[in-house]
């Protein structure tokens, strides 16, 4: 079960840390740092290489291929494309470290001072939508384990796998059909800006964040729910339950605890993919968001903000998944003690 | 894959489900009222006899348009899903059979490509590389291939220890019969398995490049590309964006339940279907 499970993960699932005598979670905390730190080097090189060494030429994608070569000649000069690649990604890193992502070719504005407050706009819907999608999950999952077998676990198993199937842009349509223009409840875009009060806010970013909610919440019930059913099967619980123990009981003080390793994975693996479902989200919200500056950016070829962008999301992904290793973890006292 | 489990009501409503997506990618220029590109009336007209399912945002019949998109989803997915394979079981196979840094090379390049999310991934190379569909293939395919290389892997790796494997080794087998007649039979469902939810996963992921303008290019439409284009209808009361969304829903609901039922589960630590 567990090599399905590794499956899921997305990123480096490393080989379990190995602890020595005496040595502390802490350690094991600075190791996982300092692998994801370098992970997140060599991602930094995969994504220079991915713009900078592919074929396809930035300035003659500025310019069309109609360009003179003169033309051609200069915006190369400009932009110090001259250089070979390794000395550029030395300077491009060495500036990124710094937050100094430098200026878009597009519109020559200053990326980092671009990026911040979009940053800053798409962690908030993420975390909002996070807020309200695990404890939703983690109680249906409950719940569906509870009733298993029933109606109630079957209803919730098929609205889940209907809500997973249902590609966010679709999802997010049939949000706005339904409650901006069939009702005019809701406003169908989120364009929220720095001055506008909290209360107004979160009602203009109600439905952006359902629709998240809607992407991420089938997948995390799924596994909560198979996590418990897993433990369930175990010879413990089944004592607990030939004792006459009722089966709230057994589900809340016997099988939680146990299945809370994997819950938790999970969990921040659906938030780290909150990072990447908010793209298509912005887009569809024309939400200020560092996704639809990416979508944005990418059709215009500029390759600096596209850069920037993935590095900052790839970033926050790893962030996120280095959080997952190290809850699952402390919630799993068996992962700091391999064999 | 020698014994399918009982069919199930579920199944039979998946099966069925991707059948019609057959057949209507198949015969798309039979049943198609209409050339892809010919406008048959106004903008976002509603449903009449001449369009079934009204017009699109410059009047071509959005039936017409569903149809020949089912094709072009289908193809685009297709192909992805089987480079992928290609590479992913190669590569995994390889892996698994070679060990040694051959094996770490492999797996450590591999993690480093799923570091990644996909969709940044696939954003931040299409942001340089020419907007062709075979480029939209190949990005998708070795995109996909990273899941692949990882589950190929993981099933070879356990087989190749088995006593069969090593019988067959010492009585002096090529690694063409070790990995063709012993490997593959024995990896060979759980990987058709595979092949079901990355075809699902597939036509997810190019509904979306296609959706935010980076997937396939006009006047070819998937449907993604559908939505795309008649999605500002939306704020005037019409709904042509609603049926494609509608489409790639239900295909990929029908994958899903028929993967479901081929692994003869209704859950797993699998859980649901998707990566980052």
């Amino acid at each position: 079960m567990a090599e399905g499970f590794d499956t899921q993960s997305g990123a480096l699932t490393p080989l379990p840390p190995r602890v020595g005598k005496g040595r502390t979670v802490l350690s094991l905390l600075f190791k996982r740092l300092f692998a994801g730190l370098l992970l997140l080097w060599a991602v930094s090189v995969l994504i220079f290489a991915g713009t900078q060494i592919l074929p396809g030429d930035v300035a003659t994608a500025m310019l069309g291929q109609q360009a003179t070569p003169q033309a051609v000649a200069k915006i190369r000069a400009d932009l110090g494309l001259e250089k070979p690649a390794p000395v550029r990604y030395a300077q491009w890193l060495g500036n990124a470290v710094q937050g100094d992502f430098g200026r878009s070719y597009s519109n020559r504005q200053d990326i980092a001072k671009s990026i911040a407050p979009r940053l800053k706009n798409t962690l908030f819907l993420a975390a909002m939508a996070a807020v309200i999608a695990v404890p939703l999950a983690l109680g249906l999952g409950i719940l569906s384990v509870l009733y298993a077998g029933t109606w109630v676990d079957r209803t919730v198993g098929l609205v889940t796998l209907s809500a997973i199937s249902l590609p966010e842009f679709f999802a997010g349509y049939l949000l706005i059909a339904y409650f901006s223009i069939s009702h005019f409840w809701l406003p169908s875009s989120a364009t929220v800006s720095d001055s506008m009060p909290l209360a107004q806010r979160l009602i203009v970013m109600a439905l952006p964040c359902m629709t998240l909610v809607l992407a991420v919440v089938g997948h995390m019930m799924r596994m909560t729910r198979a996590a418990l059913l897993n433990v369930m099967a175990s010879p413990y619980i089944e004592t607990a339950i030939l004792k006459g123990l009722p089966a709230r009981r057994v589900v809340w003080k016997h099988a939680l605890p146990n299945a809370l390793s994997p819950i938790i994975s999970v969990v921040s693996l659906n938030l780290a993919y909150l990072i990447v479902g908010v793209v298509v989200v912005e887009v569809i919200f024309v939400y200020p968001g560092m996704g639809q500056y990416l979508v944005d950016h990418v059709s215009k070829r500029d390759v600096p903000v596209v850069q920037a962008a993935g590095l900052i999301f790839a970033a926050v992904y790893i962030g996120l998944n280095i959080v997952a290793d190290l809850l699952a973890i402390l919630a799993n006292p068996r992962l700091r003690h391999p064999r | 894959m020698n014994r399918l489990p009982r069919m199930t009501p579920l199944a039979a409503l998946g099966l069925g489900g991707l059948a019609v997506f057959l057949i209507v990618a198949l015969f798309a220029p039979w049943l198609a009222p209409h050339p892809v590109s010919a406008v048959v009336g106004g903008v976002w007209e509603p449903p009449s006899a001449t369009a079934l399912l009204g017009t699109d945002n410059i009047g071509r019949d959005l039936f017409s348009r569903l149809v020949w998109g089912a094709r072009v989803t289908f193809i685009i997915a297709a192909l992805a899903t089987l480079l992928a394979f290609l590479i992913g079981v190669t590569l995994g196979f390889y892996a698994a059979f070679r060990q040694g840094w051959v094996d770490q090379v492999l797996s450590r390049l591999n993690d480093l490509m799923m570091a990644i999310p996909t969709l940044i991934f696939a954003l931040v190379v299409l942001a340089v590389l020419p907007k062709t569909m075979v480029v939209l293939i190949l990005v998708m395919a070795v995109l996909e291939a990273t899941r692949v290389f990882r589950i190929a892997r993981a099933l070879a790796a356990d087989i190749v220890v088995l006593d069969y494997v090593e019988v067959a080794r010492l009585r002096g087998e090529g690694w063409r019969w070790v990995v063709f007649r012993e490997i593959l039979p024995n990896a060979l469902s759980p990987l058709l398995a595979e092949l079901g939810l990355r075809f699902a996963f597939a036509i997810l992921f190019l509904s979306t490049l296609s959706f935010l303008g980076l997937g396939v290019q006009p006047p070819i439409a998937d449907w993604g590309s559908l939505v795309k284009d008649n999605k500002d209808g939306l704020v005037f009361g019409v709904f042509a964006a609603l049926i494609p969304g509608a489409a790639i829903a239900i295909l990929v609901v029908s994958v899903n339940l028929v993967v479901d039922w081929m692994l003869h589960k209704t859950s797993s630590l699998k859980g649901a279907h998707r990566n980052g």
